[in-house]
């Protein structure tokens, strides 16, 4: 049986758990049933392609279905490229499905989530697979359709249904943009399969309109900025495992659609794209992190995140283009290998934090962090793995997020080699602002963690919190260790992606199993090398002999005191240090400029009683500069030609009749 | 081809679009139902003729329905129905004569612009008689569009498939199945905007389309 196959029996097995789901509806079995069916098919899966991609990858398993397009059938394909996304969605699938298990008890209507869940993944799974335009943009709708159904579970909710209408307008947006793109690369002759777009030649004025067209179909649907504006309001929207699979993997699907056009299917790439890719992927990066420094709703955060990431990813990829645009092979696989690591270990960290929120939400039923604190005593094995969930999305050592940011700065100092002034600039440029992302986002989590976990409970929820179920801390643990393992171990998941920049860009790094001692050199050891497992061992003894010192020798005795509250003898919660606190100092910085923040000061007048109150004034410049002209103009003109609906029968035929004669007149005057 | 066969067909073609102006001011249902049957037997003689020329037999299939059904069966059938509703006297053209014939001749102008414009290779006598077709076609919209009674909408839509069968026959070789099609879709076409015309009489007591928007709560 070839690997497709099974890949796609996989797919089947998800798709007949939707029947199950819809046969069992409300019983009581129903949840187990289906997630331990969804957690079964994505292992399954994921053992498929994890095989498939260290062992024998010279040539791609091929599968075709007759259905479909008569003259065409639906072309299914397995290559390097398509098996890791396959990983990345199966291994988000299955955490997701063990998560469920436990969080499905919690849902105040599992019946609403099951049937969609198992198709959402399928969906996710068969866009991966798909080699024709047209089963790939049948499988794209119908993750966005299923994908839509979920984040509308919770539909009673507050604004849930216009974050679901939003949703829904850019996801169809992004579809039409695809649609086209694909129209251009088919060419007049309507070839649909890969293999022929990708046999084609390709004008430039074509290859540019369809670059475009992906950054605005494959971007809206990642969160590429400014197409971003669903993403905070449907993720978070949804149930926290639907959470992390969009957050975690839908975003990495489109992103996958992205590599397989503008890298696979699009031929040589020309240098000026890759400036936009990089500037996109800069601005993504830093805007997404400053966002998320503003917000205190706990999973709009890491939506906010997610952007910040996806930036990462795009930067990382217009650097592969702009290496390859200038035949750099060695140095636009290091770009490459950076992007999809970081694609890995986004999944890994994100559907661990989205996790880790909704542990919260099921424990306390608050997503506001203001109204949390104090969890890490209640809570403490969910906070030990969000933790280590905030430390690599930090992007610090030991842990995987760290490898992938290093390796994308190894990538970006090698920038002197490229020949363009105009990369020259661009790529440092680039570079700081990652940086400064970086950073940021590393202030974001510390306070992510900090107003949840650490200080004393804001509210009575978060005081009489208790630790969640079973299934969910080992899907969390299990994906805290899967991002220590892949941070101490890179020279694994980098030797792992080779069949894939051998894919696509012709090239590959160096072997790194073989440097001593696991470390990683990506271009050559004498330029800059990488170890995990030291510096995992370094940190482990130098944080355990200053701890064994200071209780040695600073603080023998054990005494006990009052707090220290930071010069606040107010037993009061709520004069803790707080995330509007924790934000302030960055707000000050950046806010004026991006935000157009206002801080007003209510003072009362001497002699009243009431408080004085601060109040944060803060504008989404993209949404109000950007959407709301949008969305008054289709209204305007939505409203003046609804008066057609209303015409009596001879002014319709005079309508008809008049439109003809125009377009006749059009054609006889250019003609 | 012979140039008297070319001047033939041209003359037939081109009395089609003069008989489609003569629909454009007949104010009396009756006589415009008379025009019409004249429109059809034209457009059957033209056929014919095309049939002889092109010595294509299946074609004087189509004359021949055109002549039965729409030379004489369905001006029959519309001049009982325009008797039973009792509205032969009613003067019911929307815009007056003047403006109607100078859009009519403004029309025939573009359309004989047009289609010697963009067929500049095509053989001559299917350009002309491209042009005289959309003239006519243009015309029957032009008689819907000028008209309030429905009764004259139906002729005006059956002059335009007039002109759509010119088109057709001067195109040579239209597979006779289209035909037939087109004709019977006619026919259905006529056979339902029939029973709407008595059930439109029966409800609102006069077959003015105005009346329906009357029905849907609006002011004309």
């Amino acid at each position: 049986m070839s690997a497709v196959v099974v890949q796609m029996l996989c797919v089947a097995g998800l798709l007949g758990s939707v029947v199950l789901a819809i046969v069992l509806n409300r019983s009581r079995m129903a949840t187990a049933i289906i997630y331990g069916a969804t957690l079964a098919a994505s292992a399954i899966a994921l053992t498929g392609a994890v095989h498939w991609l260290l062992g024998d990858t010279a040539s791609a398993s091929d599968l075709t279905l007759p259905i479909g397009l008569p003259w065409l059938g639906s072309h299914f394909r397995l290559d390097p490229l398509a098996s890791f996304f396959l990983i990345v969605v199966n291994l988000g699938g299955a955490a997701a499905s063990l998560y469920g298990l436990g969080y499905g008890h919690h849902e105040p209507a599992p019946h609403r989530v099951l049937p969609f869940f198992p198709a959402f993944l399928a969906g996710m799974n068969l866009v991966v697979l798909a080699d024709d335009a047209f089963s790939y943009l049948l499988c794209w709708e119908f993750m966005s359709l299923v994908s839509w159904a979920l984040v509308m579970a919770h539909h009673r909710e507050a604004g849930n249904t216009k974050d679901g209408y939003v949703y829904l307008v850019m996801a169809s947006f992004g579809t039409l943009a695809l649609l086209l793109a694909f129209g251009l690369l088919a060419g007049p002759a309507g070839d649909y399969g890969f293999a022929a777009i990708r046999a084609a030649q390709h004008r430039p004025y074509v290859a540019t309109l369809v670059l475009i067209l992906m950054l605005l179909g494959a971007g809206s649907k990642s969160g590429l900025v400014p197409l971003h504006v669903w993403l905070p309001l449907a993720h978070p929207a949804a149930p926290s495992h639907v959470s992390a699979l969009m957050s975690g993997v839908m975003t990495k699907v489109a992103i996958y659609g992205f590599i397989r056009v503008v890298f696979d299917l699009l031929g040589p790439p020309s240098w000026p794209a890759s400036v936009v890719i990089l500037i996109l992927g800069g601005i993504t990066a830093v805007m997404g992190i400053l966002y998320a420094m503003m917000e205190r709703d706990l999973k709009r955060l890491l939506a906010y995140s997610t952007i910040e990431n996806v930036g990462v990813i795009f930067a990382g990829l217009g650097l592969a283009l702009a290496f390859q645009a200038n035949g750099l092979k060695l140095l636009a696989a290091l770009a490459f290998t950076a992007a999809l690591f970081h694609v890995l270990n986004h999944s890994f960290f994100k559907s661990l934090l989205f996790f880790g929120a909704g542990a919260v939400l099921t424990a306390t039923g608050e997503r506001d962090m203001d109204k949390l604190g104090g969890l890490i005593h209640r809570m403490p094995f969910t906070s030990f793995a969000v933790l280590v969930g905030c430390v690599a999305t930090s992007a610090l050592p030991p842990f995987n997020g760290f490898v992938s940011e290093w390796l994308m700065f190894q990538a970006v100092l090698q920038s002197p080699e490229l020949p363009q002034w105009a990369l020259k600039i661009t790529v440092p440029a680039v570079g700081a602002l990652l940086a400064l992302a970086a950073a940021l986002a590393a202030a974001c989590f510390v306070k992510a963690y900090g107003v949840t976990f650490l200080g004393r409970p804001r509210s009575l929820a978060a005081e009489t919190a208790e630790e969640v179920d079973r299934y969910a801390l080992s899907a969390m643990f299990v994906l805290a260790a899967l991002c220590l393992l892949a941070g101490i171990l890179p020279g694994v998941v980098i030797d792992a992606l080779s069949p894939i920049t051998r894919q696509i860009l012709g090239g590959r790094m160096p072997i790194q199993i073989n440097e001593p001692w696991l470390s990683i050199a990506p271009i050559a050891e004498g330029r800059s090398s990488y170890n995990g497992l030291l510096v995992m061992v370094f940190i482990t003894i130098s944080a355990s002999s200053a701890v064994v010192f200071i209780h040695r020798f600073a603080s023998r005795a054990l005494r006990r005191g009052p707090a220290w509250g930071c010069g606040f003898s107010d037993p009061n919660p709520a004069a803790q240090y707080s995330g509007g606190s924790f934000a302030q100092p960055i707000r000050r910085v950046f806010g004026t400029l991006v935000f157009r923040a206002r801080d007003h000061v209510e003072m009362p007048a001497p002699g009243d009683i009431r408080p004085a109150r601060l109040r944060i004034e803060l504008h989404d410049l993209i949404w109000e500069r950007m959407y709301e002209p949008i969305a008054g103009v289709v209204g305007f003109s939505a409203d003046k030609l609804n008066r057609l609906q209303f015409l009596t029968i001879r002014r319709y035929l005079s309508l008809v009749f008049a439109t003809l004669v125009t377009l006749l007149l059009v054609l006889a005057i250019w003609s | 081809m012979h140039s008297l066969d070319f001047d033939i067909s041209h003359m037939l073609a081109g009395g089609l679009v003069l008989i489609s102006f003569m629909m454009l001011y007949q104010d009396r249902l009756y006589s415009l139902l008379n025009v019409f049957a004249l429109h059809a037997l034209v457009l059957a003689l033209s056929v014919a003729w095309q049939a002889f020329v092109q010595d294509a037999p299946h074609l004087y299939v189509t004359a021949a329905i055109a002549l039965v059904f729409k030379a004489i069966v369905i001006p029959v059938a519309l001049h009982r129905i325009v008797k039973q509703l009792g509205i032969h006297r009613d003067i019911e053209s929307a815009v007056g004569i003047g403006p109607t014939m100078l859009a009519g001749m403004g029309l025939v102008a573009l359309s004989m612009v047009l289609m010697l414009r963009v067929t500049p290779e095509a053989d001559p006598l299917a350009r002309e008689d491209l042009a005289f077709a959309l003239s006519v076609v243009l015309l029957g919209l032009l008689v819907m569009v000028t008209r309030r009674n429905a009764v004259s909408q139906v002729v005006g839509f059956m002059s335009l498939e007039n002109g759509l069968v010119l088109a057709a026959t001067g195109a040579k070789g239209m597979p006779l199945v289209v035909e037939i099609s087109v004709a019977f879709s006619i026919l259905i076409a006529f056979i339902v905007i029939g029973i709407f015309l008595f059930r439109i009489r029966e409800r609102f007591d006069s077959v003015d389309v105005s009346a329906l928007d009357d029905y849907r709560g609006e002011r004309r």
